[in-house]
């Protein structure tokens, strides 16, 4: 009987586990471990609505406080767990307390990878991932101030828009040829850059950042081709990295992740994991991955909470991601990585169209602007392993799931 | 505070006092109704907060907009008065307003 469960790591997927655990009738002590001060909460909306002001932090956390007293859950906020021992089932928190476990989650998540180049030690250099991280850049977005994302992904990109909404001046530098690269097709790329100019940005692509200037703060980017851009407010997004330091530092098998297999179970026999920090086996698609996302967080954390109660349920989903930028709503499902085909849907003039992504016929992934009914659609599709025909599929007129 | 009045998929009746200006799928999950799961947080992309309108109150939504409307067709058992609960804000006049969770939040 498993009277004690720790968890350490109080975002999504630490949220949803203790969640997950109670109305699945664990009666057991409940600790929840956080380093960020607040109660749980949101990310999303971080680089969104939150950065706009559109949202009062009050409308972040995922739960009130009364959710975790009423479950009896230990919150401990604002507390960084530094050691982890898996011989005697400790965990080691910041200011000396120990906590024994008999079953613990890691949910880690994942942090903002560092930029590396001469000049990253001046003050200012803004990364956004945390609520912190968002009043400090929120410190500097007055109307006319002039904003300097490093990285075109979804965070700068999405930063970078509600930054345009803040009135201003917005610089993008991507070091690829094309924004989102490593996630989207070409064309999509294409449509987002074409907003994001539409929309008063300055994108430049195929910029290499080779330093930072300034006296105390960063005052200007430099790049390889000469060029250097003056800024009042320099914010980095340039992908993450699984954190995994208190599972590595504890001989917790590791590779790029904390590896686990689909019951989310890591190389000790008392210690899970779920989320962001994971590297783990995706049955659907036949290989390792790690995600960051949130209904892999989501999930992940649910099947973890129900294995430590030994119910024996595999994790199994075809991951999905969206991102909203100016007034454009992108949805991604499953992993594209393998296809041999593809096709697109629709008139990307149309502000509105998707693209399909094949391997031998059958849907691997696909990525919808502005097209709720085609994603949904493919997210049953993509699950079912349903074959397409690719020319009904290239025909807009037809229903996605029709287009057999 | 408008009082809304639940339907868990059990049956089960909980009515709630809602503050002004959230979501109605805030208020479900901030009072931990069941079934109302709202995986994205409210961004109309996941459809896993999907609800039923009460007759009565359904004249006084504003109508589904094209994303929800696409989110909602592959929904669980969707029907004329399916909506997603993010996409409706709680107003004074919502007072009183009945709403049934399905009994799931997967894909059709």
């Amino acid at each position: 009987m498993t009277s004690t469960i720790v968890i350490v790591g109080a975002g999504q997927a630490g949220a949803q586990a203790v969640d997950t655990l109670r109305r699945e009738g664990f009666a057991g002590r409940l600790v929840l471990i956080g380093d960020e001060p607040e109660l749980p909460y949101q990310r999303p909306p971080l680089s969104k609505k939150y950065l706009a002001g559109e949202l009062a932090v009050d409308r972040l956390p995922f739960r009130h406080r009364s959710f975790y007293d009423e479950h009896r859950v230990e919150l401990k906020l604002g507390v960084r767990a530094e050691r982890l021992d898996p011989r005697t089932h400790r965990v080691a928190l910041a200011g000396g307390e120990e906590l024994t476990y008999d079953r613990l989650l890691l949910c880690l998540g994942a942090e903002a990878r560092r930029l590396a180049c001469p000049g990253v030690e001046l003050g200012g250099v803004h990364y956004l991932r945390g609520i912190a991280d968002v009043a400090a850049i929120q410190a500097k977005t007055k109307p006319g101030a002039r904003v300097v994302i490093i990285g075109g992904g979804y965070i700068g990109l999405e930063t970078a828009a509600t930054c345009r909404k803040l009135g201003c001046e917005v610089t993008v530098l991507e070091m690829a040829d094309r924004v989102m690269n490593r996630v989207v097709a070409p064309s999509v790329s294409q449509f987002f850059s074409q907003e994001h100019r539409a929309h008063g940005v300055n994108l430049i692509c195929d910029a290499r950042v080779v330093g930072l200037e300034g006296r105390e703060s960063v005052q200007r980017v430099l790049c390889a081709d000469g060029n250097h851009h003056q800024t009042d407010l320099l914010i980095v997004g340039v992908g993450c990295v699984a954190t995994t330091r208190l599972a590595s530092d504890a001989g917790v098998a590791c590779d790029n992740g904390i590896l686990v297999d689909e019951y989310c179970r890591t190389s000790d026999a008392a210690i899970f994991a779920a989320g962001d920090c994971t590297n783990h086996p995706s049955p659907h698609f036949g290989r390792r991955i790690r995600l960051e996302s949130v209904d892999n967080a989501f999930e992940q954390a649910k099947t973890a909470a129900l294995n430590m109660l030994d119910r024996n349920v595999a994790h199994d989903r075809v991951p999905w991601f969206w991102s909203d930028q100016f007034d454009n709503k992108l949805l991604i499902i499953g992993l594209s990585q393998g296809h041999d085909r593809t096709v697109v849907r629709g008139d990307p003039a149309t502000r509105s169209f998707s693209v399909c992504y094949l391997q031998d016929g059958e849907l691997l992934a696909l990525e919808a602007v502005n097209h709720s009914k085609d994603y949904m659609a493919a997210r049953k599709v993509i699950s079912e392993r349903v074959r397409l025909d690719p020319a009904k599929l290239a025909d807009p007129s037809v229903a996605l799931k029709d287009a057999v | 505070m408008p009082r809304i009045v639940f339907i868990e998929p059990d049956g089960k009746r909980r009515e709630i006092q809602a503050p002004l200006g959230v979501t109605l799928m805030e208020v479900a999950r901030q009072n931990n109704i069941r079934g109302v799961v709202a995986q994205c947080g409210g961004a109309c992309a996941c459809a896993t907060c999907h609800v039923y309108i009460g007759a009565s109150g359904l004249p006084k939504l504003e109508p589904r907009e094209e994303m929800e409307e696409g989110m909602l067709e592959l929904a669980w058992e969707p029907r004329g008065n399916s909506r997603l609960s993010c996409q409706i804000h709680i107003s004074a006049d919502l007072d009183g307003l009945e709403v049934t969770v399905p009994a799931h939040q997967r894909l059709a």
